[in-house]
């Protein structure tokens, strides 16, 4: 599906400033989000890109900088907009932060009643929608330590499509993952990209990013230093900053890039 | 040893002095351990989750209760209130015991609580957060109940340590199981018999309220949370 047609942005975030114990951690970071966009952030650890994504929701209040969502500016001090923007920007964590003490259902259920005001039997009856989407309708009744580390984050991925985000925001999503069960997560992935879910993704599986990404962004020392279509960026002989590193990243554990290169 | 017990004297003038004790003290202990440990998981929450000002008036309630003996603070409530110029309050005996061990127990009990808020990791939070969760609806509804399982231990301890310094509201002149054994004491000289079967009431309290609190536990208990089935 390409819905690229559509010009405005549904979401923006400008000149993003951060500094965290006294460290610049983002230095004047934008991203902006058209319907149908993938965005990946890659880059070496520490570069800032995980403290890009809180920004975006506001899990950290960026320093300096401004959030839009389509033509209206977000005012994060504000409780009522900010909860507003918190429930159309959904986020997926790296350790997938279930509620420990909830069952599957009740972990999708719960912001439904309590944000969203729904009676207990709609919000389950939701649930069980958004987890038989996800592949997990047999286990709505099961608590997060019962599942196993791949259900546990799409469990994590029903509770944020209940919310009817406009847009997804993934840190990691797989990292914390076997390597076996990186799959079921990824395919799901693939599925919300490929219905037109805008996202917003973190990660270091360069296949994966190659493949359903429409932009690659670069981030080093806190700044975006390269952005791109993945096939401008990882084009063979492209010497960008993103393959140099994407080939190191398979020289250490022998993922992504070179097979397409060797083709090509 | 068994010729020393009078049985006929146990149960025709020990247990029904002591029964009417017993009553009066479970007054006591089970409002004070209910409210009580209400208003401890209130105040673990201000003490964790409060704006500044807020933690500091509960820490320094905490402080100063923790600080002070009960039989001190029990004497302030019952002698002291009522010589208050301006506002002359009396307590009646059974009032300032109850009122004594509420204050006493919630000050401990948010202690415990306050432990277990501070262990629930940060992730927990954002999750919340992240969903569109106000503060105060992320605090009762994701912390608060992993919290209290995890301090329920701990919160069985102080309503134990409670049942055995309910002992102190004879000082007020509130006759509980304690004080009842007293009078019989200066009424008959046989301490040996009359203590003895006030401890072992206070040992059955004790041992009621262990096996109460286990079955709470284990009504509570969530897999992979806490105590492992």
């Amino acid at each position: 599906m390409n819905a690229h047609q559509n010009d405005t942005p549904i979401l923006r975030a400008e000149h993003f400033i951060k500094y965290l114990t006294g460290r610049k951690i983002l230095d004047d970071c934008s991203i902006s989000m058209r319907p149908g966009d993938v965005k990946v952030l890659i880059g070496p650890s520490g570069a800032g890109k995980s403290t890009f994504l809180q920004c975006i929701n506001c899990l950290l209040e960026p320093d300096q900088g401004e959030i839009w969502l389509g033509d209206h500016r977000v005012d994060v001090k504000n409780t009522k907009e900010l909860c507003d923007l918190r429930q159309r920007v959904g986020m997926i964590f790296q350790e997938f932060n279930l509620f420990d003490h909830l069952t599957a259902e009740n972990n999708v259920a719960l912001a439904l009643r309590k944000v969203r005001g729904m009676s207990r039997a709609d919000a389950l009856e939701r649930a069980h929608a958004e987890l038989a989407r996800v592949g997990l309708g047999d286990k709505a009744k099961l608590y997060p330590a019962q599942l196993s580390g791949g259900q546990k984050q799409r469990v994590a991925i029903a509770r944020a499509l209940a919310m009817d985000p406009t847009i997804l925001l993934l840190d990691e999503p797989t990292s914390a993952l076997d390597p076996e069960l990186v799959g079921e997560v990824l395919t799901v992935i693939r599925d919300l990209a490929a219905h037109g879910m805008p996202m917003i993704m973190v990660t270091h599986q360069m296949e994966f990013a190659r493949a359903v990404a429409t932009e690659i962004l670069f981030m080093e020392a806190g700044k975006v230093i390269e952005q791109g279509s993945p096939e401008e960026l990882l084009a063979p002989g492209a010497q960008t900053r993103t393959q140099n590193f994407c080939t190191r990243l398979h020289d250490l554990c022998g993922e992504s890039v070179p097979e397409e290169q060797e083709r090509n | 040893m068994l010729d020393v017990i009078d049985l006929n004297f146990l149960s025709g003038r020990v247990m029904p002095y002591l029964n009417r004790g017993l009553m009066m003290s479970l007054q006591l202990i089970i409002p004070a351990s209910l409210i009580g440990g209400a208003i401890g998981v209130i105040m673990g929450v201000l003490r964790v989750f409060g704006t500044p000002k807020v933690r500091r008036c509960t820490d320094a309630v905490v402080a100063v209760v923790r600080g002070v003996p009960l039989t001190v603070q029990l004497m302030i409530l019952y002698f002291g209130l009522p010589s208050l110029p301006g506002l002359k309050i009396y307590l009646s005996p059974y009032a300032a015991a109850l009122l004594g061990f509420i204050i006493c127990t919630a000050s401990y009990q948010s202690e415990y609580v306050r432990g277990a808020l501070l262990s629930i990791r940060q992730g927990q939070i954002k999750a919340a957060q992240a969903l569109g969760m106000s503060r105060w609806q992320t605090v009762w509804s994701v912390i608060v109940p992993q919290a209290v399982r995890r301090a329920l231990p701990g919160c069985g301890n102080e309503i134990i340590y409670l049942i055995k310094y309910s002992s102190l509201a004879y000082i007020v002149t509130c006759i509980e199981l304690t004080g009842e054994a007293k009078v019989l004491v200066s009424r008959t000289f046989r301490p040996t018999e009359v203590y003895l079967v006030a401890a072992c009431y206070y040992l059955a309290m004790v041992s009621a309220a262990t096996w109460l609190l286990a079955r709470l536990e284990k009504k509570l208990a969530i897999p992979g949370f806490g105590t492992q089935k």
